[in-house]
């Protein structure tokens, strides 16, 4: 379980998260909705320990985030995978490599065998074709480049996954495509999923609950029925921009 | 007033990143226990710097021993006997061309390589995704390149010194009468080994401000490509100004005594 208490994060005079309280629950897929620049990615570097709160705590599994020590930190992250928003893959590696460093159980990790068989299984459930493991991020184009990114989170089968912002600059095809992976992906390995993202038409799809952040406070969290029937003024100016849009409706 | 407090905040500024610079060695020093990981990353890391700067460094290192050598052969010619041109030529080159030369051509290109690839990879987030999967940047990133300096920089400033003396030595014969024998007794009538342990002492020195100051500024990078420039321009800057002062707080600590 996730949980964040009075999260307080500002850079220089900007406050980017004002007192946000914010849970997950085991097993379910939330998506965190906002407009751009409201501090979504901070928020979720948050729960990794990427980002350090100013005050408030993020507590993973009972723990609380920013007061680990470094091998403490190590072992939670192995139990999380962040998919990165433009995939951060490493350039100077193949994908094989890159998605190796996913697998971080260490004696895991040295059995070249075990990492053949894993890094195989994760770029099939990515839905990307075997030779793809022997080409450089460079040779990627920006969808593939994302499914990698997605393939090195699971490779080291996280009890979490964390998206941000997963379809942000694809075409709408590619979208639902990536929107498909995420659902198919938390049916399948039954982890708990936080996406990022200011695509509302994805998050309705792929989430259980959504929560809308809008400068810097959590505005409303619910099902998306329940935000369908909201008459909160953020949330409806929010949703109505892919109410208008037909491909929403359907 | 105005003035006062920018060079208040230029102060502080500069404390901080004293402070800063002083805890990123420290957390990188902590990855040193993880030698399978940077063992390898080091070795590709010390080929490249080998590799990829012995010809640039011998050649300069070439030019400037000629050089010396004529311009010695210029102003001494018929004031002092030939054979001191042998003593100048491996001093100057030993004492300060081969270390210093070589360590401002190495911190504009290795260091610009260094700050210039962790830059970039800071603003991708490539440096978040290594440490969100429980893995230590500092042994993946800066322990291999700052260990790789360490061991290449002072290996190349000897092959640079040693470039340096020979052509020198063929410079003068061309236009000076100076015999092998003439250049040789001037080379060992003054030649102390300190000299050559301090050459390489001094090359230890520039090779460590040279990529922790690279690996700094790559890890502190921000805002997107523009940063990157900033960031490379800045580590080159200040690793070329830092390989002066230390060259001068040597000279004088470890010849001045």
């Amino acid at each position: 379980m996730i949980e964040l208490y009075n999260l307080h994060k500002q850079f220089g005079k900007q406050v980017v998260l004002d007192n946000v309280n914010f849970e997950v629950r085991e097993g379910e897929t939330v998506a965190l909705l906002g407009p751009s620049g409201t501090g979504k990615s901070v928020l979720l570097k948050h729960i990794i320990g990427l980002i350090k709160p100013d005050s408030g705590k993020v507590v993973v599994d009972g723990k609380d985030v920013s007061t680990l020590k470094r091998k403490e930190l190590s072992e939670l992250r192995s139990r999380i995978g962040y998919v990165f928003q433009n995939g951060a893959l490493f350039d100077s590696m193949n994908v094989f490599e890159n998605v190796r460093l996913g697998i971080t159980d260490e004696a895991k990790y040295g059995d070249i065998d075990y990492c053949r068989e894993r890094i195989a299984e994760c770029i099939r459930l990515v839905n990307l074709v075997p030779e793809t493991i022997e080409k450089f991020p460079a040779q990627l184009s920006g969808g593939m480049r994302k499914r990698v990114g997605i393939a090195r989170a699971i490779a080291g089968a996280p009890k979490y996954l964390l998206y941000d912002e997963p379809t942000s600059g694809l075409d709408p095809v590619n979208a639902d495509i990536i929107d498909s992976l995420v659902q198919r992906l938390d049916d399948e390995l039954g982890v708990t999923s936080v996406m990022v993202t200011h695509d509302v038409r994805g998050a309705f799809r792929v989430a259980d609950r959504l929560a809308l952040l809008s400068e810097g406070v959590i505005v409303m969290q619910g099902t998306p029925q329940e935000f369908l029937a909201s008459s909160n003024s953020k949330v409806r100016e929010f949703l109505e921009r892919d109410f208008d849009n037909p491909s929403f409706a359907a | 007033m105005n003035v006062l407090a920018a060079l208040g905040r230029w102060v502080l500024e500069g404390f901080s990143q004293v402070g800063r610079l002083s805890f990123f060695i420290v957390e990188s020093a902590r990855g040193l226990g993880e030698v399978r990981i940077w063992w390898p990353r080091m070795m590709v890391e010390a080929w490249n710097i080998g590799a990829g700067s012995l010809f640039i460094v011998m050649l300069i290192s070439a030019f400037a021993g000629a050089v010396t050598a004529l311009q010695t052969g210029y102003q001494f010619t018929g004031s002092i006997p030939y054979y001191v041109v042998g003593t100048l030529v491996v001093s100057s080159i030993i004492l300060e061309l081969g270390p210093v030369l070589t360590a401002l051509i190495l911190a504009g290109r290795i260091g610009a390589r260094y700050a210039a690839e962790l830059g970039t990879m800071r603003v991708t987030e490539q440096i978040d995704a290594l440490e969100s999967l429980g893995r230590s940047p500092a042994s993946h990133l800066v322990i291999p390149r700052v260990l790789a300096g360490l061991i290449m920089i002072p290996a190349l400033t000897v092959l640079a010194n040693l470039s340096g003396v020979l052509s020198g030595w063929i410079s003068v014969k061309a236009v000076l009468p100076v015999t092998d024998a003439d250049f040789i007794y001037g080379a060992q009538y003054y030649w102390r080994p300190w000299d050559a342990y301090y050459s390489i002492i001094k090359a230890f020195f520039f090779a460590g401000s040279i990529t922790i100051i690279a690996c700094y500024m790559g890890f502190n990078t921000q805002q997107g490509a523009e940063g990157v420039g900033r960031s490379t321009t800045t580590a080159v800057v200040t690793s070329s100004v830092l390989i002066l002062v230390l060259d001068t707080v040597l000279t004088r600590l470890l010849l001045n005594q």
